[in-house]
């Protein structure tokens, strides 16, 4: 029944685990729609599985399909994490997504129906057995699930050989949001770890920012995920970190400027989260999507400091922790996830217009995501462009290139009942006469890139 | 004709009551009775979203970064709007245009 849900193969480890554990006994098998004829045995057995294994149905590389089903149903190895069932809050309760199959049978809609025969339907061009089931934006191909799942893993794994981003006994924090990106992240990274025996010690960690409806299901996500792929978890809170939680600066400035306050806070919160953990790495799940909008955006900004390091895989190597974003390559289509929360603070909060051009170049030709990475990677930044200096924070100690960090600076203005300093074109306490106006120019671009985006865009 | 709906990443906050699953019963109104994409998005867009249907639609298809499956199959792969339904199809609409 697992299979009914079209998600469930998409990217179904949150699903899953949002599922009611008791299945109603009388609900007979029924047929997926379209379904595959050899998809048979995978059906049957799913159930059984453990969420650990359910990102990835289909057999690790060189396992025929029938060994894999045979293996996946025998004794737990010593590296599945033994799984306690997880409560789930009446919070978690009123967001559980129902599949087809779990709703109230309705024999008429539920029986067991033929797949029908559609016109246009292919096989898959790298199995050449199952029908398609979804075309990949890099290559055109058309492949069925089975298939997707593989070359999606071995892409990453690829990426990750290729570009050297780990070595054996890191230890590797993964960025969590709770978010479709980095719970796929989480799981592929932790997967990936054992299959090729890439010998790190990974852990999650998470911001709360204090969002009260906001955070508070996606940490349970990040919860779940700690006991799913077994993952420490480490939580550092806005309030912690700088004694005022998200709902306390709402209430002090509005809703107007909230987002940078976030956006520069949770980058911080990252980082000194993963000096806690005492990690080699920070990972995070920007996508090619997330890359190709960067690009975009510090392009039309003249962004040019940014724009020059934006399409790095890995940022920060001059700093203490340097983060890197396995998934530079794989496009948002590939990793979509249903789990969504949308912050309270910015309801209207959908992406901007340049991640909306980017969705309709994508519709028009696909590789232009790809595209436009490469054009960001191949810039050439004229060498008489000033860059600003990197320095330290003279409170905190953070990378910054003014004298106090930009978090000290909104902090200050927190503290002192001013909230407005540090945003927009406030005379800051930055110090410097000079760092003033430098000051204001680059906090009126941190706000127009943190609008709208959660801030995601502080590579 | 009866079909299944889902809509998800977000789009179902533009639905009566954030209702992610609807089963509905469609009527073919030309005359050879059948019922494409094109057709089912105009009947989504007049009786199913109740707000902001931008976010869903552009055009006469899906906003870009929304991404449909009909029975569990990119609709890319099964005719985009020109794709026919046949009774009991499950059409899932998920949106991208979220945060990660």
């Amino acid at each position: 029944m697992v299979a009914c849900n079209p998600r469930f193969l998409w990217a179904p480890l949150l699903h899953r685990s949002n599922r009611p554990t008791e299945k109603p006994p009388s609900v007979p098998r029924t047929a997926s729609p379209r379904r595959r004829p050899d998809a048979r045995s995978i059906d049957a057995e799913r159930p059984k599985r453990r969420p650990l294994d359910t990102l990835s149905p289909v057999a690790p590389r060189g396992l025929a399909a029938e060994g894999w089903e045979a293996e996946a149903g025998a004794p737990s190895t010593e590296l599945r994490v033994p799984l306690k069932p997880i409560p789930s809050t009446d919070h978690a309760a009123s967001r559980k997504i129902f599949c087809p199959s779990q709703l109230p049978m309705d024999s008429a809609v539920d029986g067991p129906r033929q797949p029908p025969a559609r016109a246009g339907s292919r096989l898959c061009t790298r199995c050449g057995e199952r029908k398609a089931a979804l075309k990949r934006p890099k290559t055109l191909e058309q492949i069925c699930r089975e298939c997707f799942y593989v070359v999606f893993e071995d892409e990453i794994h690829q990426t990750i050989v290729d570009n050297n981003l780990f070595k054996p006994g890191d230890r590797v924090a993964i960025g969590a949001s709770g978010g479709k990106d980095s719970t796929v992240l989480a799981y592929v990274l932790s997967e990936l770890n054992r299959r090729h025996k890439y010998c790190l010690d990974l852990f999650l960690l998470s911001v709360d920012e204090g969002i009260t409806g906001y955070r508070d299901d996606s940490l349970e996500t990040v919860k779940r995920n700690e006991i799913q792929y077994g993952l420490p978890l480490k939580i550092v809170s806005y309030k912690d970190l700088y004694g005022w939680t998200m709902d306390d600066i709402v209430k002090a400035i509005g809703l107007k400027n909230n987002c940078t306050f976030c956006g520069v806070f949770r980058r911080q919160a990252l980082d000194r989260g993963a000096a806690l953990l005492k990690v080699d790495k920070i990972v995070t799940g920007h996508n090619a999507d997330d890359i190709a909008e960067t690009v975009l955006l510090n392009i039309l900004r003249g962004d040019i400091a940014r724009l020059s390091r934006c399409t790095f895989i890995t940022t920060g190597e001059d700093g203490p922790i340097p983060r890197c974003k396995p998934f530079k390559y794989t496009y948002e289509k590939e990793i979509l996830d249903y789990f969504s929360t949308e912050c309270i603070y910015s309801p209207n909060a959908y992406r901007g217009f340049a991640r909306e051009f980017i969705k309709d170049l994508e519709r028009m030709r696909p590789r232009a995501i790809l595209d436009i990475i490469k054009s960001g990677e191949n810039f050439r930044i004229s060498t008489t462009t000033r860059m600003p200096e990197q320095g330290t924070c003279e409170r905190c100690g953070y990378i910054s290139s003014q004298k106090l960090c930009k978090a000290c600076v909104l902090l200050d203005g927190l503290n002192r009942g001013l909230p407005k300093l540090g945003i927009g074109r406030t005379k800051g306490i930055a110090g410097g006469d000079g760092d003033c106006e430098q000051q204001a120019t680059r906090s009126e671009r941190n706000r127009s890139s943190l609008q709208g985006k959660h801030g995601n865009f502080d590579f | 004709m009866h079909l299944t709906l889902e809509f998800g990443g977000g789009l179902e906050l533009l639905l009566e009551k954030s209702t992610k699953v609807h089963k509905v019963d469609l009527q073919p109104n030309d005359g050879d009775g059948k019922v494409v994409m094109k057709g089912l998005l105009a009947w989504v867009k007049s009786n199913l979203i109740k707000e902001r249907p931008e976010m869903f639609l552009k055009g006469d298809s899906v906003r870009p970064g929304v991404l449909v499956l009909i029975n569990d199959c990119d609709w890319e792969l099964c005719g985009g709007l020109d794709a026919e339904l046949e009774e009991k199809d499950v059409v899932v609409f998920i949106s991208t245009l979220h945060g990660g």
